[in-house]
């Protein structure tokens, strides 16, 4: 095994179109090199028509900037960045589903959220659903401790990361949609039409 | 919402008047036309009969020709793009039509062939249900497309196959896949008029061309004492076969060119001092490991090329040209990168560099030259007894040619010998399978290639095991009247294959006897003119009479069937470590 000394967390930021089927061509360039795509998150961007990808890898830094060449040569692809966890801020939420008799009996509710920025979503009689925010280390430490307690159901969201210095691509993306605006996306309008079909 | 209304708004103002009522068919049929397709390669079916219905009306525009089997089609039309530049056009109908289409979308992606294939699809309300010949061809075809759409009403055709044209012949080419529903073809809708793509917000198919970045290489190049250039398919496909000539004629550099690069300078050209890779010429593999820079122009450093990468050049200052960005320090650190389309980077790099000679240098190759052809070439292209070689077949044929024809070849020891020997006068005279290694490509891509080159000879060379891939396209030659002369170069093995067994593995032939019908009579059975030759004495008579056939024939050679390729760098060797025996 090769030494991974050099690899770290890269979060990859992809801006594209709204195109179906972009997101398996852009899956597979992860995919045909063997690569684990630890997290990924689909979204809008703060431009209208405009999509971006958060993916997280762990890789050499060599890795990732040929990946990174190989998903902004598709042709949907408008812009691609990669940062390192520093260069980033980034968030993951989670929910953590327990029950609520036992939660309500063994533990100091108040004192468990306060240390772990939680907060209780949903309290019913049968369970309680509780919410977190923060880096994997921080949602992973109340996985630890609610398993104590009947832990029913986990679950935790693909990252989300904002580029610390992103100015000058939000300007450009901007003018960007202002001189083009994107195109509507067109699904298949006809899977529930099939009597009015002709067919053969 | 407020822009939401707005864009509403707009539309309903400036909505232009429809020209005409049209199906979706008709809408892409002329577009084809409106591109200036004038050639189709394809094969109907139940899921594209609207399009081949649509296509009866228009059998004075658009020739259509009939091929055996979809990967022929694709093949056909990447010979046709190589020879004509032009976009090769497929059709296709749904399920195993779309999936035979792999093979040769596989390759165009790799060798970066511009293509159009159009694949019929069931109709959209049956998407998903197993419908009869559905194939998902959008996420099949997606690693090997530069780009791919489903269209599933008929008012996006007109745009889609605007932008499929577009997208597949800027940049760095390569094939793009349309999949239409059944009801989109059928289906009646306004037609606008065709307008052509010029232009993708998010594509950007040629990098800006940073004069920092040629000025830095012309400094290298100006102080080199020893530079080289390898040269590649991309200077065939930027047209930029003259400003390659004028760099390297100024410059007065060693050029040697991978096998996609053929041609692109004539092979006698004085700086043309050969082959790359490993089974390219002595001088400049070995070479490469003594030069102070190297200047790579729309290559892009395959394992076949480079051999071991650790041990490739590592002496020299790496200048590389391309156009796609993705390419760079991809394989081979680079010195200075110059991105870029090369028909607008090399003009401007001539200008900078001095009006040099590198005599010494060049000598040095001259003197590879003499050991290669004394050690290795001589036997192969010169012998005098014993059985047919193959590079002799290829020799003669240059002499009765004199490298004005276009070489089609397959994949293995043929092709190696083919490329290294064939005599190339002209650009774009080379259709090979270069990064896919496509056995079965020469049969149909000759087709393909003599519709794009009419008034040239086309020269299929192919093996015995390569041919027996894609013979049934011998039907499409027979039925399109197409005249290409094909040459089986027949050992009765799979080569290249026992070559690396009989090198590699103790001699031990493992499946690669193989044996063959009789060539000549299947050729007869479909009214193709032929013979078989094996004595040294008949081969100038038999080329001749194939070249001077009014119409395709077959020439079948037997050749020694235990030779190898030589010279060779060994897999997991430096290029420097090239073996001439």
């Amino acid at each position: 095994m090769e030494s991974n000394i050099e690899k770290q967390e890269y979060n990859i930021t992809v801006y594209t179109e709204n195109q179906i089927g972009l997101l398996n061509r852009i899956a597979i360039i992860f995919s045909r090199r063997k690569l684990n795509i630890e997290s990924l998150n689909t979204s809008p961007s703060e431009v209208d028509g405009i999509h971006r990808f958060n993916i997280v890898i762990t890789e050499t830094e060599e890795v990732v900037r040929k990946v990174a060449r190989q998903l902004e040569k598709q042709v949907e692809v408008l812009k691609v960045y990669y940062n390192t966890n520093q260069d980033v801020i980034w968030q993951e939420m989670a929910l953590y589903k327990v029950p609520t008799d036992i939660i309500a009996e063994q533990v100091s509710v108040e004192r468990l959220l306060r240390e772990h920025g939680a907060r209780a979503v949903v309290i019913r009689k049968d369970y309680t659903v509780f919410e977190t925010t923060g880096h994997r280390e921080e949602t992973d430490r109340l996985v630890k401790v609610l398993q104590k307690y009947g832990l029913i159901e986990f679950v935790r969201s693909a990252r989300v990361a904002i580029i610390k210095a992103s100015d000058g691509f939000h300007v450009k993306l901007r003018e960007f949609e202002r001189r083009e605006p994107s195109e509507d996306v067109v699904e298949n309008q006809y899977l529930n039409k099939g009597e009015k079909i002709f067919t053969m | 919402m407020d822009t939401l209304e707005m864009k509403e708004n707009k539309t309903e103002e400036q909505k232009p008047k429809a020209v005409a009522t049209l199906t979706g068919s008709q809408i892409l049929l002329n577009g084809l036309i409106a591109e200036g397709v004038e050639t189709i390669f394809g094969y109907p079916g139940g899921a594209i009969m609207p399009i081949y219905d649509a296509l009866y009306d228009y059998k004075e525009t658009l020739n259509h020709i009939l091929v055996r089997h979809e990967q022929g089609a694709t093949h056909a039309a990447q010979g046709y793009a190589r020879t004509s530049g032009r976009v090769g056009v497929v059709f296709a109908t749904s399920g195993p039509g779309a999936t035979n289409l792999i093979t040769g979308l596989a390759d165009a992606q790799i060798d970066s062939t511009p293509m159009v294939c159009i694949t019929g699809q069931v109709f959209a309300h049956l998407l998903g249900t197993d419908a009869f010949q559905e194939t998902d061809v959008i996420n099949i075809t997606t690693p090997v497309t530069k780009w791919n759409h489903q269209v599933t009403d008929a008012s996006e055709i007109e745009e889609v196959m605007a932008k499929a044209f577009h997208i597949a012949q800027t940049g760095r080419p390569g094939p793009v896949l349309v999949d239409i529903t059944k009801n989109a073809q059928i289906q009646l809708t306004e037609y606008f008029g065709y307008k052509k793509c010029e232009h993708i917000r998010s594509y950007k198919p040629k990098p800006i061309v940073r004069k920092s970045y040629i000025e830095e290489a012309a400094a290298l190049i100006n102080a080199a004492k020893k530079p080289f250039v390898l040269f590649g398919q991309g200077i065939l496909l930027g047209n930029a076969e003259q400003e390659f000539k004028a760099f390297v004629e100024k410059s007065g550099i060693p050029a040697a060119w991978t096998i996609l690069g053929a041609g692109a300078i004539p092979t006698d050209h004085p700086l043309n001092v050969g082959m790359l890779g490993m089974h390219g010429n002595y001088g400049p593999n070995v070479l490469t490991n003594e030069c102070d820079v190297l200047i790579a122009i729309g290559m892009r450093f395959d394992d076949r090329v480079t051999g071991r990468l650790d041990k490739y050049a590592k002496q020299a200052k790496v200048i590389h040209l391309d156009i796609d960005p993705a390419e760079i320090d991809k394989n081979v650190k680079t010195t200075v990168p110059v991105w870029g389309d090369c028909k607008e980077s090399l003009p401007m790099l001539t200008e900078l560099v001095d009006q040099k000679s590198h005599a010494e240098w060049l000598q040095k190759f001259r003197d590879f030259d003499r050991e290669e052809m004394e050690q290795c070439i001589d036997a192969e292209i010169n012998p005098t007894e014993g059985e047919l070689s193959m590079g002799e077949i290829i020799n003669q044929l240059n002499q009765l040619t004199k490298g004005d024809a276009i070489i089609v070849t397959d994949v293995g020891q043929h092709q190696m010998v083919a490329c290294r020997y064939a005599k190339f006068n002209n650009t774009r005279s080379n259709v090979t399978s270069g990064g896919l290694g496509t056995m079965g490509f020469a049969l149909p891509a000759a087709i393909g290639a003599k519709f794009g080159a009419p008034d040239k000879d086309v020269v299929a060379i192919i093996g015995d095991g390569g041919f027996q891939m894609t013979l049934q396209e011998l039907g499409t030659i027979m039925q399109s009247k197409v005249n290409v002369k094909i040459i089986i170069l027949n050992n009765q093995f799979l080569g290249m294959v026992r070559q690396w067994q009989e090198l590699f593995n103790d001699k031990r032939y493992s499946f690669v006897d193989i044996t063959s019908p009789d060539f000549v009579a299947l050729a007869k059975s479909y009214y193709i003119d032929g013979k078989r030759i094996s004595e040294r004495s008949e081969v100038i008579d038999a080329l001749t009479t194939m070249l001077n056939h009014d119409g395709p024939y077959l020439l079948e050679v037997m050749v020694k069937k235990e030779n190898n390729v030589f010279p060779m760098v060994p897999q997991g060797c430096s290029v420097s470590e090239i073996r001439l025996k």
